[in-house]
């Protein structure tokens, strides 16, 4: 069985709409040659949808940009053939590529802004397709792309054709994006990260778009993505890429149901599921870091992070990609696919047992910001008051994690501005340890009170100073902070620190940009942890990292959390990664507490119904996991301008349940429904008991 | 809008006069007045009589009151001499002192007199400017076209060889200031030295009648560096806007490289150097005062370099007006322009 | 008839001449070429084909500028009478060589003068530029990070400034006349202040948590910026080491100060667009101090687009300083500085060009190298 490859084509079918065999492209640089995808092989028949998964770096791009021909100048296809119904990309000539682009294959990607046009407007952009590959005259061509702004559900199409593309919301745009792609009802869509810019709530609605576009129009969809839970969701069929490599390839149900690849195992294990808690599907890391295209092991790419890994077969040859036995067209690329007991995977760590809280450490009471703004091309305008925070109440106690969860624009990273002094309350107060900090700015803290209150910040790239080396960012931290009086003393301090967050004490001479985004969060850890800090603040801290380096970095956040007896306050948007780590939860909606209880109580009905929505939202890959669908209605609305009444009245689906016009005219009170869970909902408790779990595990 | 305008202007009017007032000041410096002095009335004066005829010209007033004076906001000074014939800023010599205004400065359209060319100030500045516009109205229409094709030629493909040749050509183009270019290009065109003599080295006659044979060349020099500089600016911009992901989209649509250039990089790409093409206008006068100290034509800045060098305190005053007012009068288009150009900012 | 020797003869004595800088040439250039990878963005340049053209065109005139007591033949200032504007490669009278170059209408050796100048526009330009950049950077830096009025204010002194024609600034400030009310030393004295505020600055915010350290830099810094402050500004230095001609002086302040606000400018920029950084926020929430801020974790990611600047502003500044001995405002007649002596053969360009092409084509070339460099640094810094 071994050696042999995989041949990739259905079963008497009509003929694949694309069709990518042994395809390897590579970037030159002046200096080598970096490989970038090696030996992909994949087919999309029509009207089936085809998902590329994997982490960033993985490759899953640069093969849609092979398949449009646009690799730049630099990048190059070294062998194999893309064919695109029967025909030989590779071989067509600039003309014969335009016609194909925009009419036959379209494509949207990540960034729905930078997609589009800032100077022109949406209409002429959406006009242009027609015009260019169907010689239509300009009222025609208007009048179509008004039709498809109406099927992709944009409310008002002349307005929105009129616009320039920065007056649309980020949903809106993406809309339009996808109206543009449509413009000439191609025969392959290819959607590059199309939603990881926007919120999971409108994510929801633009994916419901696609996938009911793509079945009454029969288009064939190339959809990539690094999330596991879209691609099962929208897909029918998948293909894991790991460094360059399809490693696992097939149905979905396929592929979730009999994984047959360690990678494509670890990374399932990895992903936090909103309806998991730890016990009950705990999160295993996967050790180590993604290579470097240019540092790629011997033999199987993962082998140096694989669990099932066999030294002198696993790295003595190119990994062939074989057929799995039992199934059709599906693949895997492991040499030991017929020994491993695929049904039970290494056991996981043991579960620490949680902590017993300790005394109040951070407390807020009737927390509010109010920031004024003026608006206006030339910086005049009006002035107007928008309310960032409204009302924030909350305790954390020693040793507890409290997250923060709520989508873009609902105030968490303000909140994380007012406890950091780097803003200052507009009302109310915050008590750190019985001291009151509201109004004290960062300048006025004084070292010991800097020290107890520390930030870990979001961005990777971002957080470390790129021209400081490692050891001497954190050492200035010890510096600062005063804990320790020797230079001696304060090295020492940092390589203890280096050995806490589990990296090599020899990271501290290199300079950032020699660290993965991984380490440096750890390091960005390790800074904030220099002065024995009491709270520490974590601003959505793995969300820019990789699927399979975010549980490594969330364990390493609780260990060192355990070990020092912590206050974390979890900022994030993630509510699987939130139901793992956290014991209280509080959901943020435009500047308003919606919700606040413990973990279990957040996460089971009664829920507020922006958290059940919310809920909903988050795409899971597990079969195993039932979920409720509930897309919302619209946008989130600008903190600029709130709706009157409850904030989350405008896209309520419970709102009906409501008598008379309540939700419009008032904020509901943030009211208690059990022992520590309170809810901002005008829904009497009867209605809210008839409220049924989104989420269902099945066993 | 308005709020902006009315904010811009009132800047615009600050840095006017405190710009002005720091020339009056430079120009109005003791050693400055004592030569005057010397030289409008006699060479061998001593301190004492220099002192006298200061106070009888006025001269010997608070440095405000005498800037208040220019301006025309203060009263003029007048002088009651030992004979009591009076006499003053603002009275003509031979009227009755009665007859005559109050004020009598810049805003009553009093520029003073040019010591050097005993004419008004403000007949000089009007004649040399007209000059000067001239050749400033033939150095745009060279060098702006020039320098935008050659921006969005080597920008639309960033490091093609058409972009490595062109940027080459920019760049030595910056770095030949006009007394350079200048020199050259009378030495290779109307020198005995190289013989072409295709040109006149010297544009004296184009104040009657322009020509090619005798405009070309100072034309060409001033144009030459600033074009250099236009390019860079272009090129820069149109290269980051062929990056961006929105002609990839118009790329991926099936725009043709003509058409993803024309319709969809030209308009974002020529907004940065719209501001700079403005902005240019400052820097130019540079260009303008050498290259017509160079060429012998008796423009605005041939007037400037001889009332400074003249210690001709009117006209270096008048002269300064009008520059500071022609910098500010750009940077506020370049402002607004901007604003016009950039749809993201004008409805927002 | 004197004898004149043909283009070919000419260029190989020049050549000669030029000994020390081919020297000087292969011993910077070889070892860079050899280990150039690991010089990091220095080795990188030569990578680039515009890099190496602009490094080489740089080192040759700063060597010049080194060398040029050995390199020149001649006397710059001497003036032999039968010279007088004779065409390149004449023998002297005295038959004890030739001008390689030329005569100029008083006689004097043209290449001399050009070698000597590279002398003069070499030790006035990098200096300028550099108090300039330390000008920009110690206002530019706080305008940018803290904003409010201090912004306000000081942008609207920059905009003032660079409202003013540069021209009329200079036929304002650099007279024989300014000299005498004393303005160019209160500009000094206030120009020069800030190098010892800036690393004062610099210092303090790095080493505050540590006493003697702290005293020691601060202490050190201020006695040395302090005694070269007094005598560069106010020729006061009791022991007469540093010091500077009045009229140099004065050229020198102008420069800077017409340069200072365009780096501010840039450093404003760059510090609003980095101070919205994480790991500002994150020293900012460790409670540093607003200059650590500034000085620590703004400036040095900003040096890239300063550095690029910094060489392109050396360029500008030979320029200006060419402008300057253009409209007779040099630094004194009789310097041999480019732009005096364009300035004094343009009156018989179609007559002799010899005497002002030869110092135009070397500003040319000069300025055309920091322009190459500057771009090959730009393009080299912005790869991966």
């Amino acid at each position: 069985m071994e050696g042999k490859p995989v041949s990739e084509t259905a079963p008497a079918s009509p003929t694949p709409i694309l069709e990518i065999e042994n395809l390897s492209i590579s970037f030159f640089t002046r200096t080598r040659e970096i490989p970038a995808v090696m030996d992909f092989s994949c087919t999309v028949m029509p009207g089936e949808a085809m998902g590329l998964v994997g982490e960033s770096g993985c490759g899953k791009s640069t093969v849609a940009l092979a398949v449009m021909r646009d690799l730049g100048r630099n990048g190059r296809i070294t062998g194999g053939s893309i064919r695109f119904k029967g025909r030989d990309l590779a071989e067509l000539g600039p003309r014969e590529l335009r016609a194909i682009r925009g009419k036959e294959i379209a494509m949207i990607y990540q960034e729905p802004m930078a997609s589009l046009n800032p100077a022109m407007k949406i209409g002429a952009q959406l006009a242009e397709v027609p015009i260019l590959h169907e010689g239509l005259d300009r009222a025609a061509a208007l009048d179509r792309a008004r039709e498809i702004v109406a099927a992709v559900r944009l409310p008002d199409p002349d307005r929105i054709l009129n616009a320039f593309p920065h007056q649309l919301s980020g949903g809106q745009q993406q809309r339009i994006v996808i109206a543009m792609a449509l413009m000439s009802k191609p025969s392959l869509l290819i959607l590059d990260e199309p939603t990881t810019a926007l919120d999971v709530t409108v994510e929801a609605g633009i994916i419901d778009l696609v996938r009911d576009l793509a079945e009454t129009q029969g288009t064939s969809l190339l959809f990539i993505s690094h999330n596991l839970g879209l691609v099962s969701d929208v897909c029918d069929r998948l293909c894991v890429m790991y460094s360059g490599e399809a490693v696992e390839t097939g149905g979905v149900e396929e592929v979730f149901g009999a994984m047959r690849h360690p990678y494509t195992q670890a990374l399932f294990r990895s992903i936090p599921v909103p309806g998991a808690d730890k016990t009950l599907r705990p999160l295993v890391a996967i050790p180590g870091n993604f290579p470097l295209p240019h540092e790629r092991p011997p033999g199987c790419n993962f082998g140096p992070r694989c669990a099932y890994f066999v030294a002198g077969r696993c790295d003595a040859q190119d990994i062939p990609m074989v057929p799995v036995e039992g199934y059709a067209r599906h693949g895997s690329r492991c040499i030991r696919i017929d020994e491993i007991d695929w049904a039970h995977p290494p056991a996981p760590p043991p579960v620490a047992p949680p902590l017993p809280p300790g005394e109040v450490v951070i407390e807020a009471r009737n927390l509010k910001k109010y920031y004024e703004t003026r608006s206006g091309a030339f910086g005049g305008g009006m002035a107007k008051v928008v309310k960032a925070n409204e009302q924030i109440d909350f305790a954390a106690r020693e040793g507890e994690t409290l997250a923060i969860v709520g989508e873009s624009g609902c105030g968490k990273s303000t909140l994380a501005k007012l406890l950091m002094g780097l803003e200052t309350a507009t009302e109310g107060t915050v008590l750190l340890e019985g001291t009151e900090i509201q109004s004290r700015p960062v300048e006025a803290r004084g070292p010991d009170l800097l020290r107890r209150l520390q930030m870990v910040f979001q961005n990777p790239f971002d957080t470390l100073n790129p021209s400081m080396s490692v050891g001497s960012q954190i050492q200035r931290a010890i510096e600062i902070f005063g804990t320790r009086r020797s230079e001696a003393d304060r090295r020492d301090r940092m390589l203890e620190l280096l050995d806490l967050v589990k990296l090599p004490r020899a990271f501290a001479d290199r300079k950032p940009r020699q660290l993965s985004g991984g380490q440096k969060q750890r390091v960005g850890i390790a800074r904030a942890f220099a002065g024995e800090a009491r709270v520490v603040v974590a601003d959505e801290p793995v969300s820019a990292l990789d699927v399979s380096v975010q549980a490594a970095v969330t364990d390493l956040l609780m260990e060192i959390q355990r070990k020092e007896r912590t206050t974390l306050i979890f900022i994030s948007h993630d509510l699987g990664i939130v139901r793992y780590l956290s014991d209280r939860v509080l959901v943020m909606y435009l500047g308003h507490v919606v919700e606040i209880g413990t973990t279990e109580q957040v996460f089971r009905p009664p829920y507020h119904p922006y958290t059940e929505a919310l809920l909903s939202a988050v795409p899971v890959p597990d079969p195993k996991v039932a979920r409720k669908r509930i897309v919302l209605e619209g946008e989130i609305p600008s903190a600029m301008n709130p709706p009157p009444g409850c904030p989350f009245q405008t896209r309520c689906r419970w709102k009906s349940q409501v008598p008379g016009t309540l939700c419009e005219t008032e904020v509901p009170a943030l009211r208690e429904t059990a022992e520590g869970h309170r809810i901002k909902c005008h829904l009497t408790d009867a209605q809210l008991a008839t409220m049924e779990p989104v989420i269902r595990v099945a066993d | 809008m308005l709020k902006f305008l009315v904010r811009r202007t009132l800047t615009m009017v600050a840095t006017a006069l405190v710009l002005t007032f720091v020339v009056f000041w430079l120009t109005n410096l003791p050693p400055n007045l004592e030569k005057l002095a010397k030289s409008e009335a006699s060479a061998r004066m001593t301190d004492a009589e220099v002192e006298s005829w200061l106070e009888r010209n006025g001269h010997a007033q608070p440095l405000l009151k005498r800037y208040g004076e220019w301006l025309g906001v203060a009263p003029g000074w007048t002088w009651e001499a030992a004979d009591g014939t009076v006499s003053g800023r603002c009275i003509p010599r031979g009227t009755p002192p009665e007859e005559a205004a109050r004020f009598c400065g810049v805003l009553q359209g009093n520029w003073g007199l040019s010591t050097v060319f005993k004419q008004p100030v403000s007949d000089i500045i009007a004649t040399r400017l007209g000059l000067t516009g001239i050749l400033m109205f033939w150095v745009m229409v060279l060098m702006v076209p020039s320098a935008l094709l050659l921006g969005v030629l080597s920008g639309m493909r960033e490091g093609s060889r058409l972009d490595r040749g062109l940027s080459t050509i920019s760049i030595a183009s910056t770095a030949t200031p006009e007394y350079v270019s200048g020199v050259v290009l009378i030495v290779v065109f109307s020198s005995s030295l190289v013989g072409l003599r295709w040109f006149k080295g010297t544009a004296a006659s184009a104040m009657d009648g322009i020509t090619f044979e005798n405009f070309f060349l100072p034309v060409l020099t001033i144009a030459l560096y600033g074009m250099g500089y236009i390019a860079r600016m272009t090129r820069a911009s149109m290269a980051e806007v062929m990056t961006q992901q929105y002609i990839r989209t118009a790329r991926l649509k099936g725009a043709g490289f003509g058409r993803v250039v024309m319709r969809h990089a030209l308009r974002n790409a020529l907004i940065a150097p719209f501001t700079v093409i403005m902005l240019q206008f400052p820097w130019l006068l540079n260009g303008v005062v050498i290259v017509e100290t160079l060429f012998n034509y008796k423009g605005f800045g041939w007037t400037l370099v001889q009332a400074a060098g003249n210690n001709d305190i009117d006209l270096l005053l008048g002269c300064s007006v009008v520059a500071v007012v022609v910098v500010l009068v750009t940077q506020a288009m370049s402002d607004i322009g901007y604003v016009l150009l950039n749809p993201r900012i004008r409805v927002s | 008839m004197m004898e004149v020797i043909g283009w070919s003869s000419i260029f190989l004595r020049l050549a000669g001449h030029l000994w020390p800088v081919w020297l000087a040439l292969v011993v910077l250039i070889l070892p860079s070429v050899l280990y150039r990878r690991r010089l990091g963005l220095y080795g990188r340049l030569f990578d680039s084909p515009i890099g190496i053209v602009g490094l080489l065109l740089v080192a040759f005139w700063t060597f010049t500028a080194i060398f040029a007591p050995m390199i020149a033949p001649y006397d710059p200032l001497s003036q032999i009478a039968q010279m007088k504007n004779e065409v390149p490669g004449t023998m002297r009278p005295d038959g004890a060589g030739y001008y390689l170059l030329g005569g100029d209408n008083l006689g004097r050796d043209v290449f001399s003068r050009m070698v000597v100048g590279a002398r003069r526009v070499l030790a006035i330009a990098p200096a300028a530029t550099a108090f300039a950049f330390v000008v920009g950077i110690t206002l530019g830096l706080p305008a940018g990070y803290r904003g409010g009025r201090l912004d306000t204010g000081l942008s609207f002194i920059a905009n003032l400034v660079l409202a003013f024609p540069v021209i009329l600034l200079f036929y304002l400030l650099v007279t024989p006349e300014i000299r005498t009310t004393g303005l160019p030393v209160v500009l000094a004295a206030v120009l020069f202040l800030f190098p010892v505020v800036f690393f004062t600055a610099f210092w303090n915010s790095r080493l505050h948590m540590r006493q003697t350290a702290r005293n020691i830099a601060v202490g050190l810094t201020l006695v040395i910026g302090l005694w070269a402050w007094s005598g560069l500004a106010f020729n006061a230095d009791p022991l007469g080491v540093w010091s500077m001609d009045p009229n140099l002086l004065n050229v020198f302040v102008s420069v800077v100060f017409v340069n200072a606000p365009t780096v501010f400018r840039i450093v404003r920029g760059l510090a609003l667009d980095l101070r919205t950084r994480d790991y500002v926020a994150a020293a900012q929430t460790r409670g540093e101090g607003a200059w650590y801020v500034m000085l620590w974790e703004i400036l040095p990611n900003a040096r890239g687009p300063l550095i690029v600047d910094f060489c392109l502003r050396i360029g500008y500044t030979t320029i200006l300083l060419g402008t300057l001995g253009f409209f007779g405002l040099g630094v004194s007649p009789e310097s041999p500085d480019w732009g005096s002596t364009i300035n004094d053969g343009r009156r018989l360009l179609t007559i002799a060009p010899h005497p002002a092409l030869v110092p135009a084509l070397a500003l040319m070339s000069l300025v055309l190298g920091l322009n190459l460099l500057a771009d090959a640094l730009r393009e080299e810094s912005l790869k991966d």
